[in-house]
């Protein structure tokens, strides 16, 4: 927050992130990076937590709990947790100022965990 | 470039000559199928499923029915149904097309209705392959987009990529639709920001309003389980990447289902039903606004897909634009154009765009599209109900 982002800052972002505003506050995957992976954002040096997928988003600078995250330029929603920089920008971090958002995730876990003899 | 289109009796040029075969009760729907059949490429299969009337369906079958690519239209009637086919029947007769009426309950069933039913679009067939011919060009088309099966790809580069190619398209004379405003919800401001008049921009905002307290009443957002897979975390991410399908151009007009513009321009189509939460939601799937944009005189439709959408369309062909290349690869039989290019750097966002603009003019030539190719032909209408629009929505 506050600090203006600089060529620097934009050259030290692993290429497979693109920015699509300045004013942006996340990225987004022109290419899978597979979870472990070590990749840069805003010169740092960050550990994938989980697989950041084809499409999705990754924060370019913290992002406080309530804070818009900005993405074309535009807010995109709000921030329901503190967001770290390099951390995966999604559902379970940040949720629309208009309507909810509907995912499979629930469904597909339960199912997943039928499958591999877990039950409910 | 010129080509050569189909000349109506009513004055309008088509791009494709079909016969349309309409079911006017899903308890019609068996039968007019099975009339198809055999002639599925040139006669197309449509219809609306109610037993109760209404004037939003009654007019969209009267519109698409008069469709600039249909040439005669076979209407196949249970006989029950509350849907007015004297009405439909009158008004396709008055646009000079060739139409017939089937009563299943007074033509003796099911297999007689179809043997009769498939005569007569044979002898049809033989009327429209001597119809007159015509010299169009890009002023004379009408262009529809959509998105579907979205991710966090389509934003960046297919919808985009169509937005440069609706550019050069209205510059050259198009009229160019762009749809769907409960996806339009957060651009409210920067697309007002294009309207041609003041009060344009009044309505333009409005009508997202609308759409935003409908899908809140719904309880959900335009939004699918696959959009969040892609990426896409909210319904305003979705539509800043949907709305780069409208291009740059100056906003000419907003028009309703079966509207049709009055000259070339870009076109916003309130697709929300208005007044109270009726009849469920708007658009139930991606076909059902290829449908309401066909009805208002769309030769064809531009559809920006990154989950990887395989539809196509009845009556006017659809060119589907990947937005990613991992998809890309794995359907690449159904998709005319990889935008996924623009991601590996192989292709720019103005290449791209000039690729879809070069395939709608090879495609209004009659070039077949992948989906035209795999014989799709998808059809959804439903209930709806839309009050007139106002006189600010089309300044002259």
């Amino acid at each position: 927050m506050g600090r203006i982002e600089t060529l620097t800052d934009r050259l030290e972002t692993d290429r497979r992130l693109l920015t699509l505003s300045p004013r942006d506050n996340v990225a987004v995957a022109k290419e899978a990076i597979p979870a472990g992976e070590t990749f840069l954002v805003s010169g740092r040096e960050i550990i994938a937590a989980v697989r950041i997928g084809l499409g999705h988003k990754v924060a370019l600078r913290p992002i406080r709990a309530g804070e818009k995250v900005l993405k074309y330029g535009v807010p995109i929603g709000s921030a329901t947790a503190d967001i770290a920089v390099g951390d995966h920008v999604h559902l379970h971090n940040i949720r629309s100022d208009y309507t909810p958002t509907h995912s499979l995730d629930a469904a597909r876990a339960d199912h997943i965990g039928e499958r591999n003899g877990e039950g409910r | 470039m010129r080509f050569e289109g189909f000349q109506r009796a009513d004055g309008r040029k088509g791009i494709r000559n079909v016969v349309a075969v309409a079911y006017l009760v899903e308890c019609a729907h068996h039968v007019a199928r099975e009339i198809v059949l055999p002639h599925r490429e040139e006669a197309h299969l449509i219809g609306f499923p109610g037993c109760f009337p209404n004037e939003y369906a009654q007019n969209m079958m009267e519109r698409l029915c008069t469709h600039p690519n249909v040439g005669a239209v076979l209407l196949v009637s249970l006989g029950c149904e509350s849907f007015n086919r004297y009405r439909l029947e009158k008004t396709i007769a008055d646009s000079g097309r060739p139409v017939s009426t089937l009563v299943i309950q007074r033509e003796g069933g099911t297999r007689t209705t179809i043997e009769k039913g498939r005569a007569w679009i044979e002898r049809t067939l033989a009327g429209l392959a001597g119809a007159q011919r015509v010299s169009m060009d890009v002023s004379d088309l009408v262009v529809g987009t959509v998105c579907g099966g979205s991710d966090g790809t389509s934003g960046i580069s297919g919808n985009p990529a169509t937005g440069r190619a609706f550019d050069r398209l209205v510059r050259e004379g198009a009229t160019c639709i762009f749809e769907e405003t409960g996806e339009l919800i957060g651009c409210e401001e920067i697309m007002a920001a294009r309207a041609a008049t003041p009060e344009l921009a009044d309505e333009l905002r409005r009508s997202v309003h609308k759409a935003a307290r409908y899908y809140a009443e719904l309880g959900y957002g335009s939004f699918a389980a696959g959009n969040a897979d892609g990426g896409l975390s909210t319904i305003e991410e979705k539509s800043m990447g949907a709305y780069a399908k409208s291009g740059s151009s100056q906003i000419s007009g907003l028009i309703k289902p079966g509207d049709r513009p009055p000259k070339g321009g870009l076109y916003l189509m309130d697709v929300v039903p208005d007044g109270e939460v009726r009849f469920g939601f708007p658009n139930i799937s991606d076909n059902a606004e290829i449908v309401e944009m066909m009805a208002s005189g769309a030769h064809l439709t531009l559809f920006v897909t990154g989950r990887g959408s395989v539809v196509g369309s009845a009556l006017a062909p659809v060119i589907k634009i990947a937005a990613n290349p991992t998809m890309y690869e794995r359907l690449s039989e159904d998709m005319d154009i990889n935008a996924g290019a623009i991601l590996t750097g192989d292709a720019t966002l103005d290449e791209v765009g000039s690729a879809i603009f070069n395939q709608v003019l090879h495609v209004a030539a009659g070039q077949q599209t992948k989906s035209e190719a795999l014989g799709h032909t998808e059809f959804i209408l439903t209930y709806k109900s839309f009050e007139p629009i106002g006189p600010a929505c089309l300044p002259v």
